[in-house]
């Protein structure tokens, strides 16, 4: 089944207003350092990358380890500049992909 | 010599029934939900839809439910429709007695009876991925209803099996569920608190698990800590227990899919 994401954006904001962001992802998140039941290691899969543009710009990046929890979540907050898109993506080991964009207004 | 020992154990049962008061059920009104006992930020987390990782199943079981299992069998949703409007409350009522089976089935087991009488499928294993994900999909349709199981001729029986395993003392610390969950709810173990063991939120997100897990899982995890047999996910043992709890937890709201530390 396909990752699975959970994003909040606030759907208005004024300009030049700080907005919280928070995302949720499916994904099991792998060590890479637990042997299985016949005593070999389970080969690692982690998200190793997300990234948030805002209309194209880079707002927020984060590099994910092992150590990282299942189901990762993130929260960071940004300033409104102006309406348009916010777009998440999530890249990892066995060619990981997931994006996930939200419309948000700003007056 | 004899009084002495007399007065020593007299002295010493004192000292027990301080530490360990009679059993006694939780009155209604002084009943709480393990979200009650969780930090403010799990609760917070809970709270939202967009931070509630049980939500992430439920986005899974909501496309279970619109899938065709093959073999020109219906959906769950080819039968039961919009479950916004189908499912509000069931789960609320389970465990519920099967007339078919003689005895209470979960929501679990519910949905792989359907699943093998109505869809010709193959069952879906207990605790698997995809299980846990109908059967939250479900839960959340019942969120804010009351625990409402049936306490009749049926499912007395039941109840009365599942209280008895709640209070008998079992494994290898000698220890009874009632022990913890009702007499020293309020209390600590290893510096988490122990809560009244309501079953208010299954399936739950652990943050303890990274995952979503069946309210068996958390009782298998409990039995074990005391050391005691662990029945198999699914076994009627567990069923009954689990019965006994809603029962116990009837009139409180459930908050499927719940966050649990």
């Amino acid at each position: 089944m396909a990752a699975r994401a959970l994003i909040n954006v606030p759907p208005k904001a004024k300009r030049g207003e700080v907005i919280g962001i928070r995302s949720l992802i499916s994904h099991e998140m792998e060590t890479g350092f637990r042997p299985n039941a016949t005593g070999q290691l389970i080969p690692r899969n982690i998200i190793k990358e997300f990234v948030c543009t805002y209309n194209g710009v880079e707002v927020f990046r984060a590099e994910f380890f092992p150590a990282m929890s299942a189901n990762p979540f993130v929260s960071f907050t940004t300033v409104a500049t102006e309406s348009g898109t916010i777009t998440m993506t999530w890249a990892g080991d066995n060619g990981f992909h997931a994006t996930e964009s939200v419309a948000i207004t700003v007056e | 010599m004899t009084r002495m020992w007399i007065w020593r154990n007299a002295a010493a049962l004192a000292i027990l029934c301080v530490a360990f008061p009679a059993i006694a059920e939780i009155p209604l009104a002084e009943r709480k939900s393990g979200y009650d006992f969780m930090a403010r930020e799990t609760r917070a987390m809970q709270d939202d839809d967009t931070s509630n990782a049980g939500m992430l199943w439920v986005l899974d079981g909501e496309a279970l439910w619109n899938r065709e299992p093959g073999a020109g069998a219906k959906s769950c949703a080819g039968c039961h429709g919009d479950a916004r409007t189908s499912m509000k409350g069931v789960a609320a009522r389970y465990p519920a007695f099967s007339p078919a089976l003689g005895r209470p089935v979960n929501l679990e087991q519910r949905i792989n009876l359907c699943r093998a009488d109505r869809q010709q499928a193959k069952p879906f294993a207990y605790e698997s991925k995809d299980l846990l994900a109908l059967t939250a999909f479900v839960g959340r349709q019942s969120r804010g209803e009351p625990i409402a199981v049936a306490d009749d001729a049926q499912t007395r029986k039941f109840i009365e099996n599942g209280r008895a395993a709640f209070t008998r003392r079992q494994g290898q610390l000698n220890l009874s569920c009632a022990q913890c969950h009702d007499d020293n709810s309020d209390g600590r173990l290893a510096g988490s608190p122990l809560t009244q063991g309501q079953p208010t939120g299954y399936p739950i997100y652990r943050l303890e698990w990274q995952n979503l897990g069946s309210l068996h899982r958390r009782l298998r995890n409990c039995l074990t800590g005391m050391r005691a047999v662990t029945p198999a996910l699914g076994a009627e043992d567990l069923v009954e227990l689990e019965l006994y709890l809603m029962w116990r937890a009837r009139g409180m709201p459930l908050e499927t899919p719940g966050v649990r530390p």
